[in-house]
């Protein structure tokens, strides 16, 4: 039995580095420090049923086939294509993803990664107005006021607030967990096992009996000292139970809420009764706030990203900070989910220019999001040919696409035999990153974490970083194979 | 390995005073040495060309963090200027923040070798190695940022320089740095609160101490850990009018630091803290009175941080004069603050010819690299890409080499900044001895890099041959001829090996990183203590931190012994 301590969590965007292991016989046993999610990625991940062996389809049944002659046949698909889509990459660690930069720039297809259908909204915004940010740390420092917009971090970054922000202690500020235990024991009208819960709080994720303040009640907690947070969000979340006050916007209507919420900061009035259904007093009290903290952050989510204006709802938020950082300090920051879609992000922006739909079919990274994203090119119907790595775009993408990538040859890498696998023409199993593999990742601020290896991986599986090597490699001995030819033939 | 002569180049070394001589080099498993084997060894025929040592930048932004978010901000910075895939190199986008594999052949083209990344924040120098691994035919190094980390605020505020030093001992190796970097010293822990320092005695909130004790402070741990280079300053109120006030007093503050005449302190970006007036509108050169202390006093070393005249991108740790310039512009503009450590601002700009600031500025620049007596103290770069991008070099070799071309752009430029212009008095023009100097010589001394800059034996065969005949052409007059020349060397030699032919890349080679391992008598402890605090600290574990031995792809570590 040995302890690993200092294990990064390869689950989330929070990408928390203090997880311990318990490993046993090859097997995690035990997970301390984690929440659930981590939790049940260390522990379930070995009851998953694992392939062990590449599959290639035949006669439309998978067979098993050898390292080798998947990796021929996937080169071939590849080095064959006229305009191949290579797609995923969140889940995987850096040094895969610099391999599929070369890979992609090598059979001149288009790159791209989840952020196209989470975070690319956000993109397209700092590449119109910029991004007043900072590391988490700084956060947890100094921010006496987090307003969560479009996301839930208690649901889907469990230990976020506990670390980073709200629930944190730090230099200048303290950690307004106290406060809130005792909101909870207020409200509840009753002692409550005040210290047992505050044991369990990693645990059981404590749901409060409180009516946190919604937009029926005007909120007296907006003055208190210390840390504030603020949700706004289209349904009351978890995170919203827990909010000192908590705003309930109407669907779709973020961008004007924004807008307003920008107008009162800039000292404009607003001559209507209400914006997105939220009474304008509420707007002010809010506005207020923002105004009179001395570091606030507004972490944005899909809610966001992904609601009616998507792009334009960034603009408007990231215009907000810039106005507020002529009042005070400020910053912004999106809740990116998958644990290293930020490292995707990062290592082709800095091999190709660009973040994201990187089309390399001229011989050159281009980028021209709406024509070059394989989002793009899958509903134009012109890909030839697909990889995909990391990522379930057969869950997560529109049918009218997932059509068009079965028709074409589909090559999946992947530890699990997700949708996309069952879909594929040739499957490679691969080793679970941050657990069988280690490697680097990219945490939701940009700031890169080491991830470890702790357990082997089953015999035959490979990481993505070795598969793509020998897929690149296949496709060069190809591709000259191929030159000869045609040079003996001239 | 092949042994190797260049044979019959003029070659200018200034560490060996060698000006001009018509000589050969040989060359041995990657190194220089007296002779080789004269029928065995490749020859390279330099007859009528210019030989010199590889080219050395000080201070280049060119990898981690900062430079990547802006390559991810600028896709209209990137269409401009593609790189295509070629059977040798990678493909790429280039102009002012290129890709990483861009940014190596760029600078191998214009006969470059090694090249220094100033501003690394020790928290995320993981990515700064990722990206220098990926930034081939260079060797390299970077500074991390520790002008307001809190250990150093609270040691030097405590007195205790002992502790301190360990801890920055601790960090080189911790972060894999070269040097001490300073930027806006207490102004960007205060800008952690929106706040920023004014002058070098400002207090900086929280914290008890003013930028002339950090300075200073740093200045002296660097003495006593006897690192190769000095502290790497970026002054305080760098790019506001009036500065060089600011910065005549940190040059005086740190004479306190000096004895002899060895530097103690290196100014980057020189130009952007020379400012005189007291508003834009009456903005006018300090050069004068800056380089009047200069010549008389021999503690530090600068570099210019010329201005181009073309749409580049501004990046630096000074998140509050990011800021200053994202007020004055409205342009799109990232901050990006890092816990315990240090911030950083981005926000393209535009220099051009026809604004009186920016003409301004370009004139303050070849001011104070002309008027500066002893080009041993100011190296030629922009700040790339501050001032502008890094392959506008020849450009600057240029200007500095020709009083006709500097009036050639001169002439165009805004009326008022030529009539403030002090170019017009300057008759001086650089030698290609000067230029060997500012362009390689000076930068590895002032870095104490033994090998680099110079070809004598022991030498690493780092090694740039331009296409220039110093006997037929005079580059004052041709400086066109010459602009030429340095944009596309005839040869490139890394480690002995021929890596450019005739401005084209023939060979693709990794480049080490280097950094320093920096003994002390004591090591910091790392006991419960340390990492308890460190947990307090920053929102990573202690055992994440450092950057391990496996970030870097060819490690070059330098040993230094320190005296605490
Ligand atoms: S919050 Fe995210 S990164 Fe942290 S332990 Fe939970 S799943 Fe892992
Ligand atoms: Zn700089």
């Amino acid at each position: 039995m040995s302890i690993v301590k200092a294990v990064t969590c390869p689950v989330c965007g929070s990408l928390c580095d203090d997880i311990e292991l318990t490993v046993e016989n090859n097997e995690v046993v035990k997970v301390k420090n984690g929440c659930a999610m981590c939790e049940s990625k260390y522990l379930g991940y070995k009851s998953e049923h694992r392939i062990r062996t590449p599959l290639v389809r035949k006669d439309g049944k998978f067979v098993p086939v050898s390292m080798d002659e998947a990796v021929h046949k996937a080169a071939e698909i590849l080095a064959n294509a006229n305009y191949p889509i290579l797609y995923g990459w969140s889940s995987t660690n850096c040094e895969a993803q610099r391999v599929g930069v070369e890979l992609a720039e090598e059979v001149g297809g288009v790159l791209d990664n989840t952020a196209v259908v989470c975070h690319g909204p956000s993109i397209l915004s700092v590449q119109e107005v910029g991004i007043p940010t900072c590391t988490l740390g700084q956060i947890r420092h100094r921010a006496d006021l987090m307003l969560y917009w479009g996301c839930d971090p208690w649901s889907a970054h469990p230990r976020h607030l506990e670390r980073y922000t709200s629930f944190t202690e730090g230099r200048f500020e303290d950690s307004a967990w106290k406060a809130y235990l005792q909101k909870v024991k207020a409200a509840a009208g009753k002692k409550k096992l005040v210290s047992a819960e505050r044991l369990e709080f990693v645990k059981s994720r404590p749901r409060p009996q409180t009516q946190a303040c919604t937009i029926s009640g005007p909120p007296q907690t907006l003055k208190k000292d210390g840390r504030k947070l603020i949700v706004i969000d289209v349904r009351k979340s978890m995170t919203a139970e827990m909010a000192d006050y908590f705003i309930q916007v109407e669907p779709n209507k973020d961008y004007e809420v924004m807008q307003a919420i920008r107008a009162l900061v800039r000292d404009h009035e607003l001559d209507v009764d209400k914006v997105g259904g939220i009474p304008v007093e509420y707007l002010e009290e809010v506005a207020d706030a923002l105004v009179n903290c001395n570091f606030g952050v507004i972490f944005f989510g899909m809610g966001l990203t992904q609601s009616a204006g998507k792009f334009r709802n960034i603009d408007v938020a990231i215009s907000l900070i810039r106005d507020l950082n002529r009042r005070t300090k400020f910053a912004i920051m999106p809740m990116r989910g998958h644990f290293n879609v930020a490292g995707a992000n990062i290592v082709s922006t800095w091999q190709s220019g660009y973040p994201y739909g990187v089309d390399f079919s001229l011989g050159y990274p281009r980028y021209n999001p709406g024509e070059t994203t394989c989002m793009d090119v899958l509903l134009r119907g012109e890909s030839d040919a697909s990889l995909v790595i990391a990522a379930d775009p057969g869950a997560t993408f529109p049918k009218r696409a997932v059509e068009h990538m079965v028709k074409t040859p589909l090559i999946v890498i992947d530890p699990h035999m997700n949708a996309t696998a069952m879909l594929a023409d040739i499957v490679f199993p691969s080793a679970f990153v941050g657990i069988e593999v280690g490697g680097t990742a990219y945490r939701m601020d940009n700031v890169p974490l080491p991830l470890k290896k702790v357990v082997e991986p089953p015999a035959g599986i490979l990481p993505d970083e070795e598969i793509l090597k020998r897929i690149l490699e296949e496709v060069r001995i190809i591709k000259a194979q191929k030159m000869a030819k045609q040079a003996e033939a001239a | 390995m092949a042994e190797m002569l260049i044979k019959n180049g003029f070659v200018f070394d200034p560490i060996n005073r060698i000006n001009g001589e018509k000589m050969d080099i040989a060359i041995k498993d990657g190194k220089i040495v007296g002779s080789v084997n004269e029928r065995r060894a490749k020859k390279i025929d330099a007859t009528g060309l210019t030989v010199m040592p590889g080219g050395v930048d000080i201070h280049t932004h060119i990898a981690g963090a900062e430079v990547n978010t802006g390559r991810l901000m600028r896709p209209e910075d990137h269409v401009k200027d593609v790189v295509r895939k070629t059977p040798l190199t990678r493909s790429g986008v280039g102009y002012s923040i290129p890709s990483t594999f861009v940014t190596g052949y760029r600078y191998s083209k214009m006969g470059y070798t090694t090249i220094m990344n100033p501003s690394m924040p020790p928290l995320e120098a993981k990515h700064t190695h990722e990206e220098l691994n990926d930034t081939p035919m260079l060797d390299k190094a970077s500074y991390p940022l520790l002008g307001d980390w809190w250990f150093v605020l609270e040691y030097l505020r405590k007195g205790d320089l002992t502790e301190c030093a360990r801890y920055v001992a601790w960090m080189m190796g911790t972060s894999k740095g070269y040097a001490i970097k300073i930027v806006n010293p207490g102004g960007l822990e205060s800008w952690g609160f929106g706040r920023n320092v004014h002058s070098i005695d400002d207090e900086v909130p929280n914290f008890c101490i003013t930028p002339r004790e950090i300075m200073c402070g740093l200045a002296k741990v660097n003495k006593m850990l006897n690192l190769p280079h000095t502290i790497h300053l970026h002054t305080n109120n760098l790019g506001l009018p009036g500065n060089y006030a600011t910065t005549l007093e940190t040059m005086r503050a740190l004479e306190s630091v000096a004895s002899g005449d060895k530097p103690v302190a290196h100014i980057t970006h020189l130009q952007f803290s020379s400012f005189a007036g007291d508003g834009w509108g009456n903005m006018r050169s300090g050069a004068e009175e800056i380089s009047k202390y200069i010549n008389a006093h021999n503690h530090i070393t600068f570099d210019m941080g010329q201005v181009i005249f073309t749409d580049t991108t501004t990046m630096t740790a000074d998140g509050p004069f990011e800021y200053t310039l994202y007020e004055l512009s409205g342009h799109k503009w990232v901050n990006t603050d890092i816990e315990t450590e240090t911030s950083g601002g981005i926000i393209p700009f535009h220099y051009k010819r026809n604004n009186a600031v920016n003409a301004t500025q370009w004139s303050i620049a070849l001011e104070l690299a002309l008027l500066i007596e002893d080009p041993w103290k100011m190296f030629l770069t922009t700040d790339h890409p501050n001032g502008g991008p890094f392959f506008a070099y020849p450009k600057i070799i240029a200007w500095l080499s020709s009083k006709k071309a500097r009036m050639a752009t001169l002439k165009k430029c805004h009326k008022k900044a030529q009539k403030k212009s002090l170019l017009p008095s300057i008759t001086r023009e650089l030698t290609l001895y000067d230029i060997a100097i500012v362009t390689r010589a000076g930068q590895a001394k002032a870095l104490g890099l033994k090998e680099k800059g110079h070809l004598g034996v022991g030498a690493d065969a780092d090694i740039a041959i331009y296409n220039i005949n110093p006997e037929k052409t005079d580059i004052a007059r041709k400086y066109k001829t010459a602009r030429r020349a340095f944009g596309n060397a005839a040869y490139t030699l890394k480690d002995g090996k021929v890596v450019v032919k005739d401005g084209e890349i023939t060979q693709h080679v990794d480049g080490k990183t280097i950094w320093l391992d920096v003994q002390t008598a004591e090591q910091v402890k790392v006991d419960e203590e340390m990492k308890r605090r460190f947990k307090e600290y920053w929102t990573v574990e202690y055992d994440n931190y450092p950057v391990f031995d496996h970030y870097v792809k060819v490690p070059s570590p330098i040993t230094v012994k320190a005296d605490v």
